[in-house]
């Protein structure tokens, strides 16, 4: 994964707010992932049209950070949901 | 207990509905009840309609549509329709066998999400012979094409015991060639017509657990590239499985005819009355039928469950399976070692598995459905 790689969720995988508990789930096949704002927030730009490098301008200045800090914390998140076939490069 | 009104659960994550218990194919390995209901008592398109719409209210995510053969509903494009407009995420688990690309295209068009297609060999004599259905390797294939071309996830579910546990790895082969994004190798668990089978279908202990172990094994290696998940062969375990992740606590399982229960075996534990969604709704029986409460939690517990640092992870293993193997439903499933009748469990799995007899008894949905 680098900053011109472009994230996006498969098909059969949804990101979407579980009202009744009030918080973001993605739901996959036989599977449901429990997703807070911040990792939500990733993921809705995670399209497929947008690189790394835009979601991470993005989300820095979003809020405030320093975008080496938030590549770190984004590419170890999606990679973990890559591992686990939910998220795809 | 009257004094305090315990508080309301937790809602359920997902709602097994079994549409029909119409099938073509006769596995032995069937979990399904020994009497099957008719087509006449099914629940008709409406009542489904509304069933989803409430168990999206309730807060389920998940609904998997599941038989029988669920695509034997004349009704099924409709039904996913529905449900998908509720919200929920649309799992159909299906022989594959009698899907059209028409009908596929349909459901896919009406929003289906997942397809969960079984295997009862990963080769064409094995797969037809357990699936006691000729000609069903090459229809299963053909749907399998038919959900990748789509773009849609394929989990491929292999059900194992003695006749095709030799399988397991060429079942990942399988899975890896049909582009199966997921894979489930379920190990048999004897229940309904399977219990019937289980001499003839129980596993040695040394094969099974190789099985096991290659697996897990596959299972690292592929990790990114296929999702596998095990259900384990409980008679020769430790512990037991949490069954439905612990009874009335995260899924509900609706009947052909509309019965709503914690598991599809649930019905053969005496004294138990379970309601219907004719009658009720889908959110006053998950807080409300004394069935669900029965063994809800931990308080019901008794030793060794009760005080054992497993007992919210295991939920006290499975509760049909405590009946039928224990003889009391609130016992401690005999899958697990702490159980005093695990020793003979064990032992008589192991026999049976050394025997080798038993002959088959295939299903037949003709000959086993109710009166």
């Amino acid at each position: 994964m680098d900053s011109t790689t472009k994230p996006r969720l498969p098909r059969g995988v949804k990101l979407r707010r579980d009202d009744v508990r009030q918080r973001w789930t993605l739901l996959a096949p036989e599977r449901i992932f429990e997703v807070d704002e911040t990792a939500a927030a990733v993921l809705q730009l995670c399209d497929g049209e947008r690189d790394l490098g835009s979601i991470v301008a993005e989300l820095a200045a979003r809020y405030g950070a320093p975008p080496e800090v938030v590549e770190k914390d984004i590419v170890s998140m999606l990679g973990g949901l890559k591992d686990k076939r939910v998220l795809e490069t | 207990m009257t004094a305090h009104q315990a508080p309301p659960p937790a809602p359920p994550i997902g709602v097994l509905v079994e549409l029909t218990h119409r099938c073509p194919l006769g596995c032995p390995h069937c979990s399904n009840p020994l009497a099957l209901e008719r087509p006449a008592a099914e629940l008709d398109t409406e009542t489904w309609k509304r069933v989803f719409s409430e168990a999206a209210a309730l807060g389920a995510l998940h609904v998997h549509l599941s038989g029988g053969e669920p695509t034997a509903r004349r009704d099924i494009v409709a039904l996913i329709r529905h449900a998908a407009q509720c919200g929920l995420y649309t799992n159909l688990i299906t022989s594959g066998i009698g899907v059209s690309a028409k009908l596929w295209a349909e459901m896919v068009e009406a929003g289906l999400d997942h397809a969960q297609l079984s295997f009862q060999g990963a080769d064409e004599a094995t797969n037809d012979r357990l699936g006691h259905y000729q000609g069903a390797w090459a229809k299963k294939r053909a749907f399998a094409a038919m959900v990748t071309g789509a773009g849609l996830p394929l989990t491929v579910n292999a059900v194992v015991s003695r006749p095709n546990l030799h399988q397991v790895g060429a079942f990942v082969d399988l899975a890896l060639e049909l582009g199966a994004r997921r894979l489930e190798v379920a190990h048999t668990q004897y229940y309904g017509w399977a219990l019937a089978n289980r001499a003839a279908l129980m596993p040695p202990r040394a094969e099974t657990e190789a099985a096991i172990r290659l697996v897990e094994a596959a299972r690292e290696k592929l990790k990114g590239r296929l999702v596998i998940d095990m259900v384990v062969p409980d008679y020769y375990a430790r512990y037991p499985k949490p069954c439905a992740g612990g009874w009335g606590r995260l899924a509900i399982n609706v009947s052909p005819s509309g019965k709503a229960m914690p598991c599809h075996a649930a019905e053969t534990i005496p004294g138990l009355e379970f309601w219907n969604v004719r009658d009720k709704s889908l959110g006053d029986i998950w807080r409300d039928n004394p069935a669900f409460n029965a063994f809800r939690g931990a308080d019901w517990m008794r030793e060794p469950c009760r005080t054992c640092d497993r007992r919210e992870i295991d939920w006290g293993g499975c509760r049909c399976q405590a009946l039928a193997l224990a003889g009391d439903a609130a016992a401690t499933d005999p899958a697990c070692s702490k159980s005093p009748h695990h020793a003979r469990i064990e032992a008589m799995a192991a026999a049976e598995a050394e025997a080798g007899a038993g002959e088959i008894r295939w299903r037949s949905y003709k000959e086993t459905v109710g009166a």
